[in-house]
């Protein structure tokens, strides 16, 4: 893990990802678009509101998918100190926010033509919105202090106590009655969606992934530079007429 | 045409589904990427006031 930890060893493998994650997202998003407004069938109970399903489920599947990103990210630089992890998760938990008030807004929009209300507050819904607050409170407290090293492990200790949360997410429509459908896609057995219906989530699912991609590279690399700035300017601050060896090696 | 605007009755739930989602991810996108071209400035200007640096940039 610590082979990723140097931060130019990071800027070689993220130079090399990164326009190929950009071309997949475009490519992913295009076409998983094409198939889900044109392509796929209407659903023979909701009608044309199963269109929302192409943005609603991939936009649930990341919002998990990041935050379980956010809690290695927040325990390998609690435990291992990994230098480069702390400016992970401070650059993942904005996009995992996003993708949470995406999952929330287009089930809210879904909910109220197929369920007749836009909000309820079952355990599937409570425990989403919960992760929303989450992300938020990381945003929040990454950025709190003074000393960006105290934000860092603050936030970090929110991420993992939040991780409660992500198996409550999962089940929540296994262990409670509620208005939300049980999982389709991950099941023990194939999954109960038609082929046709399938690849537009597969592939919106890809583009949000490769979406997630892009961003992520995009905002650690924004963190990188803070550092770098930061850095700079302490030692200006220490040493104002001598030479800032060693600064820019950060 | 009007009948794929339509959305069978459902234009009003549909369309404002894709509109806040894409609207959402490229607002991110543009923040994100907003910030690190003024980081890189910032930063440009920072090591350019003590003169040129020492070593090539890691950077690609």
């Amino acid at each position: 893990m610590h082979r990723f930890a140097n931060p130019a060893r990071f800027q070689r493998l993220a130079a090399s990802v990164f326009p190929w994650s950009v071309a997949a997202a475009v490519t992913l998003f295009a076409s998983g678009l094409y198939f889900a407004l044109f392509v796929s069938p209407r659903d023979y109970q909701q009608g044309e509101t199963v269109r929302i399903m192409y943005i609603h489920v991939p936009a649930a599947w990341m919002a998990l998918f990041v935050y379980v990103n956010l809690a290695v990210a927040s325990a390998a630089a609690l435990v291992w100190k990994h230098p480069l992890a702390d400016l992970a998760a401070k650059a993942m938990s904005p996009i995992g926010a996003t993708f949470t008030f995406v999952c929330l807004v287009t089930g809210s929009l879904w909910g109220q033509p197929m369920w007749g209300t836009w909000w309820v507050w079952d355990a599937r819904l409570t425990s989403v919105l919960v992760l929303f607050f989450l992300y938020v409170g990381h945003i929040a407290l990454a950025n709190a202090f003074d000393d960006p090293t105290r934000g860092a492990k603050s936030a970090a200790i929110l991420a993992l106590v939040g991780l409660v949360n992500v198996p409550i997410i999962k089940f929540s429509v296994d262990w409670w009655n509620t208005l939300h459908q049980p999982a389709s896609i991950t099941r023990l057995d194939a999954p109960a969606i038609h082929p046709a219906m399938l690849t537009p989530l597969v592939l919106m699912a890809a583009g949000f992934m490769a979406y997630f991609l892009v961003v992520t590279i995009i905002r650690i690399r924004a963190e990188l530079l803070e550092r770098r700035l930061r850095a700079l300017r302490l030692a200006r601050a220490a040493e104002p007429a001598g030479a800032m060896a060693g600064a820019d090696r950060l | 045409m009007s009948e794929f605007l339509d959305m069978g009755g459902y234009a009003a739930f549909v369309w404002p589904a894709y509109g806040v989602a894409a609207a959402a991810l490229v607002v991110l996108l543009f923040v994100s990427l907003r910030t690190l071209r003024a980081r890189e400035a910032e930063l440009a200007r920072a090591e350019g006031a003590r003169g040129p640096r020492r070593q090539a940039d890691d950077d690609a």
